[in-house]
């Protein structure tokens, strides 16, 4: 290990039922085969039907808490807008906000007749610097929407030069069942184009 | 060799390293994956028992027997195991008996905060609290070898975080180690009063030992740094304050209870200032204070919730670390029965009917949320069943209150005059707004609900009692219950019939109904609920997850009968939204269940045709 070297905060969010474990154990994988410490701290019980979710991945030379401070995070690993919106001030202002586009209502907004934010990416460039990619769509082209949260995890790779991109399949193929090996890693290439045709957003000025 | 493990997988771990053989217990968010990462090794017998209780009881049985036995629950669950408790730390173990406790601090899946360091204290057993992964592990083998260097029960504390947060553990090889003989002794084990009595002389004796203990115990560290502030801290605070004020010297204290006195004295006299930072309850602060050490709590104006690292840096230093507030005015996102999850039907028939709900924990307490709104209370475990009886004997029918004596005189008559029969006329035409219904699982069934059906049939009451049987403990991540069929292990077990159970209890109305058929569910509340005797309603269906099976076609809303009246929206299922202005059923997360078809008053709903398979 590295005395150097500094933490890396990635705050993952998401809607519980979208994999939001999953791609905080990929992450820890990732950081600990690279022979570095890991704090990773995920969600159970009940909020996973559905609730708010958020997950919290650190790696470095030496990782005390497991939970990101607010205004630490150089990622947002957001799998929805709204909640995407929600944590956003867990970023640091030189972080990188990864969006996957895609809305789900809450019941307070369907029955409650609260509304859901507009402008969310607009939004989010006023934390830090924004990615928004289609992984829903991308994860829907590719026969499963389950995968959507390995497309945006692709996405990250491309901005995350800390680990090449051979570590991360690997960390992905680690991870997850052999019998759907193949396709996760077509999502995380999915992800990777997608991203490369997407653009990072700078930060705004005013912001 | 190094593994990255959560917490709970690492007690798993210490617990097998060491050569413990033993292990019950009963599910509770944060602790559950304990047990079942200790199953999954060779060597080992591990059982979910139906309560904390009895999962206590038979771990100190298997420690009688000589073995290293341990006992999992969450911090609620102590106050379930609490009776044995009290005495086993009279007892001693003879083998080694370690508890473990999960607290919830910020209530992640959980009724209450309650700090269960105050156990350790109230019972006078040994508490250790690590906080981290590898220190769980290290800590369990010392827990182990306490208990039996001890002759008593010693108590592991986790809380959330250092259960779920997972981190590098060093992995070692399995110990064998022989079961200790053993001998009868009933002055030591068998506590009537006068054998008791000297048995608290020995506790009092080896508390003296176990204060020794503390002062040299290795998890007990002094770590300097600053010498202007010195933080007495353990656990996950420990974590935070080290990530928060790392300038900061810090006595980490890994044997919570009892507590290292001299080694606080001694760490006092090295700064200028001495600060406890604790979650919860000021345990530390406390017990430091009592001494005569100068101590400034850090926690005074956070009682309530979780400790975070950003918390501590705004109390302490009065910084913080977002550069931006959150977002404001969002709206909410509270978790919701899945689609296709059996307790949506009948929680919605409820709300519809208006009546008192006694409710109880599990999945199904998410029915006391928006946009259910069907639960009117929810305590703890079986007093869904309990409170109904409770609730009945004063609002509604049985006991009616209208033969009170306002001169006080006992009426000799009133146990006939009281009787479920005599109540029949009162029950019938009883506003919706009276009548109540107690609401329990399957796994809460057999963990407190058979006394309550016991008690509502000795004690002549009358209530409707609602079984929502998925024959899983599903709440906590489905761990088998008596209703399963299966063990811990997985493989076949003997599957208690709950419907037998409550007419072996003396209940003679007992129904079972599928729980995706409205009208019939409907009929039977209407009418048990108007009944002058006891009745359980088994309402049966599958859960989604572990059985992936009970999946039907999606379906699908025509627009052009559609009118968005939004009825279907009360079902609170996830799967239907509206887009684009139009209400739509979202066939990735539709599981078929139907109950949106049944809703509908304009019929716009219906199921799609299955499509042939290639
Ligand atoms: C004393 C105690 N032990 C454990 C728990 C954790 N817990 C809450 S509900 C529950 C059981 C849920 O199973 P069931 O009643 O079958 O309902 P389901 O979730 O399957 O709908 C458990 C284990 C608790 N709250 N209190």
């Amino acid at each position: 290990m590295t005395r150097e070297r500094p933490t890396t905060n990635v705050f993952l969010v998401g809607v519980g039922g979208q994999g939001i474990v999953l791609v905080s154990r990929i992450l820890g994988e990732l950081a600990f085969a690279a022979g570095l410490d890991v704090k990773q701290n995920e969600v159970h019980g009940l909020s996973q039907r559905g609730g708010s979710v958020t997950g919290h991945v650190r790696w470095g030379a030496e990782v005390h808490a497991p939970v990101i401070m607010e205004g630490e995070a150089h990622y947002l690993f957001a799998l929805e807008e709204l909640e995407a919106l929600r944590w956003a001030h867990f970023l640091r202002p030189d972080g990188l906000a990864l969006v996957s586009s895609q809305r789900i209502p809450p019941v307070s907004v369907t029955v409650g007749g609260e509304s859901y934010p507009e402008d969310v990416v607009e939004r989010l460039t006023g934390f830090g610097r924004t990615l928004a990619v289609p992984a829903y769509q991308a994860a829907t082209e590719l026969g499963n929407t389950r995968v959507a949260n390995i497309v945006l995890l692709g996405a990250m790779s491309t901005e995350c030069a800390e680990f090449s991109e051979e570590q991360w399949k690997a960390a992905v193929a680690a991870c997850v069942p052999a019998k759907h090996r193949e396709l996760n890693l077509k999502a995380f290439d999915r992800g990777r184009a997608a991203a490369a045709a997407a653009g990072v957003l700078p930060r705004r000025a005013d912001a | 060799m190094l593994e990255l493990m959560s917490g709970n997988e690492a007690i798993a771990r210490g617990a097998w390293e060491c050569g413990a053989t033993f292990g019950a217990g009963y599910p509770g968010t944060p602790s559950t994956e304990i047990l079942e990462a200790f199953a999954q090794y060779k060597g080992v017998y591990a059982e979910w028992s139906p309560n904390e209780k009895v999962g206590l009881e038979v771990a100190i049985g298997a420690a009688f027997a000589g073995a290293r036995a341990m006992a999992v629950m969450k911090h609620v669950g102590v106050n379930v195991a609490a009776d044995p408790l009290f005495t086993v730390s009279y007892t001693g173990t003879n083998g080694a008996l370690v508890i473990i406790t999960a607290d919830d601090p910020s209530l992640h899946s959980s009724q209450n905060e309650q700090d269960n360091r105050n156990y350790a204290k109230f019972a006078k057993i040994p508490m250790l609290e690590p906080a981290d992964s590898q220190e769980a592990k290290d800590l369990v083998l010392s827990a182990f070898e306490m208990s039996e260097r001890y002759d008593t029960p010693v108590f592991l504390r986790m809380t959330t975080r250092i259960c779920h947060s997972m981190g590098v553990v060093a992995l070692g090889p399995r110990r064998a180690v022989p079961r200790r003989p053993y001998v009868k002794n009933a002055n030591k084990n068998a506590m009537v009063p006068s054998h008791a009595y000297e048995r608290h002389f020995a506790l009092e004796r080896r508390q003296t030992l176990l204060e020794a203990e503390s002062e040299t115990f290795a998890g007990n560290r002094i770590e300097m740094r600053s010498l202007q502030v010195g933080v007495v801290t353990s656990g996950i605070s420990y974590q935070n304050v080290r990530e928060a004020l790392p300038e900061f010297s810090t006595l980490k204290i890994a044997m919570t209870y009892p507590l290292p006195h001299q080694l606080i004295r001694n760490f006092a006299s090295q700064v200028n200032k001495l600060y406890v930072v604790e979650e919860n309850r000021p345990f530390l602060e406390e017990e430091i204070l009592a001494t005569g050490i100068a101590v400034e709590g850090k926690q005074q104006l956070l009682r309530v919730g979780e400790l975070s690292a950003s918390a501590l840096r705004r109390r302490i230093l009065h910084r913080d670390s977002a550069q931006q507030p959150a977002v404001e005015g969002l709206p909410k996102r509270a978790p919701q029965f899945c689609p296709g999850c059996l307790h949506r039907g009948i929680f919605f028939l409820l709300a519809k009917r208006k009546y008192i709900v006694t409710g109880d924990i599990g999945c199904y307490g998410l029915a006391a949320l928006p946009p259910y709104n069907a639960m009117d209370s929810l305590i703890c475990m079986g007093a869904g069943l309990t409170m109904a009886h409770g609730f009945d004997k004063v609002v509604t029918r049985s006991g009616n209150p209208t033969t009170e004596d306002t001169e006080g005189n006992k009426s000799p008559g009133s146990a006939t005059t009281t009787g479920p029969l005599s109540s029949a006329s009162s029950v019938v035409g009883k506003p919706p707004a009276e009548r109540v219904v107690g609401v329990v699982g399957d796994s809460t069934f057999f963990h407190s609900g058979l006394t309550g059906v016991a008690n509502t049939v000795f004690n002549r009451g009358v209530s409707t009692f609602l079984i929502l049987d998925n024959r899983i403990t599903a709440m906590t991540g489905h761990q088998p219950d008596p209703a399963t069929g299966l063990a811990i292990d997985r493989k076949p077990a003997p599957r208690i019939d709950i419907e037998a159970a409550c007419r072996a209890l003396g209940v003679r109305r007992v129904f079972r109904v599928n729980a995706f058929d409205l009208p019939g569910m409907d009929k039977l509340l209407e009418a048990e609920t108007a009944t002058a005797e006891p009745s359980v309603i088994i309402v049966e269906g599958p859960c989604i997850f572990t059985d992936r099976d009970s999946r039907q076609p999606t379906f699908l809303v025509d627009q052009a009968r559609c009118v968005k009246c939004r009825g279907c929206f009360r079902l609170g299922c996830p799967a239907i939204t509206i887009e684009d202005g139009e209400v739509r059923i979202i066939a990735d997360l539709c599981w078929g269940c139907g109950l949106c078809a049944q809703v509908c008053p304009k019929k716009a709903i219906s199921q799609a045709q299955p499509e042939a398979k290639p």
